[in-house]
């Protein structure tokens, strides 16, 4: 009870911090709109793609790019617990009797709910241009963006609250969000990768969301990549929740 | 522990191990203190740059383990019993800890929100704070357009706007214009009257000796003396009574004068003026005076002066604060 009126609490201040300056959430739709113009027309000209079932090069590139939308959105968070850190606001929160979870929560959620509406918009933006999208299966997906999204903004604040410093995060994150996008198969399927290629792509979590979230979009509810999508990405996102909160726990010691 | 006691520490100690160049380096900031500070007073730590006064107050939040010793904090044991300590104490912090971000008005609503209080209290509250504080022309302003005694001010509200038992203020004042400074010490004296105790750190001397009634001097991590402020000007020795005199021939004769018939800790001479470091200062001028009068030495000029915290702090840590914050 305590934990959840906490958790509301920062969650609410965090929102209230990103709405004070609604552009910023809207300028980070430009990448990805970027790619629908000018690189998902090259996919057009590929013609059928194998590793896909049904539905045309939309289908199999806006999930992949939602993908990448949450996972370069949450990634870059942390760079805002560091200046939160510098202003001596995260010891003030420390010695108040707010629940060190909710700390965490109200930032992530936060940053959660930013993906989403990111991804409601590029989904709504695509629609014109032959997107065919099973409403459930849309909604559904969204819980998967979520949990990649509090994937991404866990460690990002776990890197943050180890470095403490600009310099160190940027570069760290860098190195992280690039392998895990493409090793995803974001925008063409793994199945088209050599052997090495897919192995690798096994072992990167998101490669099961953007696997989920496309049978998901075309409403094939039975296809077991569902099933094992939100296992995989909701054990992941519990785990590494937990070690940013180990980190937190071991900054203040 | 003994009742009536809001801190008491038993060798507490904090170690920090830093990284440089891969070689392990250990700073022992705190080594192992005790401390009893009693409810209801004003407890001043005074000490050089670095002596660990904040690394001791943070122990004292909650903010930071201590790595050895002992500690009780409103009878709450610090390290077992955090939760219940974090309900009762306010800490602010020497560097602050306002959302930059935010408004002063959002911070200090969010603050009193996060201690339990509910949204309509946790407005009046801060509407309250404001106005306490002089605030209410900034405060709904973001803090980060601030000066920087105005978010000083900020700090210190959000840090006892959940009303605490315990308020620790490191450094509260260091910022203040000198009207804001008279401000907050009125505030920390009607604090002391309700009944709150307060432990402060301050560069200040005459703030530590204005409104502390116990005063504790850190060096290198150990506690050095603690009493009244009184108790340590007089540890430092006499009062000092100059007599100044129409030349510098004369001054010597009243100093073998002097010498001869008064008992003193210390005399000295310099160009028409004794200088006389003397037990019990006040009561002895009149004495002196008379002495003189009788002598037929015209007294040109009388002054007494107590040791100052500034002659206590010297005398304990060997240098004076204002060498250091030079350096
Ligand atoms: N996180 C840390 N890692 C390593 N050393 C530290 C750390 N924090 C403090 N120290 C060291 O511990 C010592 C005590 O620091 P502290 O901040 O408690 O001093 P202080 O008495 O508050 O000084 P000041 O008057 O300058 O505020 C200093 O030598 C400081 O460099
Ligand atoms: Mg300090």
């Amino acid at each position: 009870m305590k934990l959840l009126r906490d958790i509301r609490l920062l969650y609410m201040d965090s929102m209230r911090h990103s709405f004070k300056n609604p552009m910023l959430i809207f300028l980070s739709l430009f990448q990805p709109l970027m790619f629908m113009l000018l690189y998902m027309p090259l996919l057009g000209g590929l013609g059928a793609v194998p590793g896909i079932t049904g539905g045309g090069t939309l289908n199999l590139f806006i999930p992949g790019l939602l993908v990448m939308q949450a996972i370069f959105e949450g990634g870059f968070v942390g760079f805002s617990l560091i200046d939160d850190i510098r202003s001596g606001l995260i010891n003030r929160l420390l010695v108040t009797p707010v629940s060190r979870s909710a700390i965490l929560l109200g930032k992530i959620l936060r940053d959660t709910t930013v993906v989403l509406m990111q991804c409601v918009l590029i989904t709504l933006v695509a629609l014109p241009f032959g997107l065919s999208l099973n409403p459930v299966g849309f909604l559904l997906s969204l819980v998967l963006y979520a949990l990649m999204g509090i994937i991404m903004s866990s460690i990002s604040y776990g890197f943050a609250l180890i470095y403490k410093s600009d310099d160190s995060l940027a570069p760290t994150m860098n190195t992280l969000t690039l392998p895990i996008s493409l090793l995803a198969g974001i925008f063409l399927p793994l199945a088209l990768a050599p052997l090495w290629l897919q192995y690798l792509g096994k072992i990167n979590p998101f490669s099961y969301g953007v696997d989920a979230t496309r049978e998901l979009f075309m409403g094939n509810f039975l296809n077991v990549n569902i099933l094992v999508g939100f296992v995989v990405l909701g054990v992941m996102a519990v785990a590494v929740f937990y070690w940013t909160l180990y980190q937190l726990n071991k900054m203040a010691k | 522990m003994s009742s009536g006691n809001v801190i008491e520490t038993k060798e507490l100690k904090k170690t920090f191990t830093s990284k440089e160049r891969g070689n392990k380096r250990i700073v022992e900031a705190v080594k192992g203190i005790d401390l009893a500070v009693r409810k209801g007073e004003i407890f001043g730590f005074l000490g050089p740059n670095g002596a660990g006064k904040s690394t001791t107050q943070k122990m004292l939040s909650t903010l930071m383990l201590p790595t050895g010793g002992a500690a009780k904090v409103l009878g709450f044991d610090l390290v077992k019993e955090q939760a219940e300590i974090r309900k009762h104490v306010g800490f602010v912090s020497q560097s602050g800890g306002a959302d930059l971000a935010a408004s002063g008005a959002e911070n200090l609503v969010l603050q009193a929100q996060l201690f339990g209080i509910d949204a309509v209290s946790a407005k009046k509250s801060a509407e309250e704070f404001a106005s306490r504080f002089q605030m209410t022309s900034f405060i709904d302003r973001v803090v980060n357009t601030y000066s920087g005694g105005q978010k000083r001010r900020l700090d210190i509200a959000l840090g006892m706007i959940h009303n605490p038992q315990l308020l620790l203020l490191d450094e509260p004042t260091t910022g203040l214009d000198p009207q804001s400074r008279a401000y907050l010490w009125e505030e920390i004296k009607k604090l002391k009257s309700d009944g709150i105790t307060i432990f402060l750190t301050t560069q200040y001397m005459d703030e530590a000796d204005k409104l502390c009634d116990t005063i504790a001097i850190m060096d290198h991590g150990q506690i050095i003396i603690t009493g009244t402020p009184e108790q340590l000007k007089d540890s430092v020795g006499g009062d000092t009574i100059i007599l100044t005199f129409s030349s510098e021939e004369i001054a010597k004769k009243a100093e073998a004068l002097l010498t001869e018939q008064v008992i003193f800790e210390r005399i000295q001479t310099t160009d028409a003026s004794v200088h006389l470091t003397i037990k019990n200062g006040e009561r002895t001028m009149p004495d002196l005076l008379r002495l003189m009068d009788g002598c037929n030495f015209q007294v040109q000029g009388a002054m007494l002066s107590r040791p100052s915290l500034d002659d206590v702090f010297l005398k304990y840590t060997g240098r004076s604060l204002r060498e250091e914050a030079k350096q």
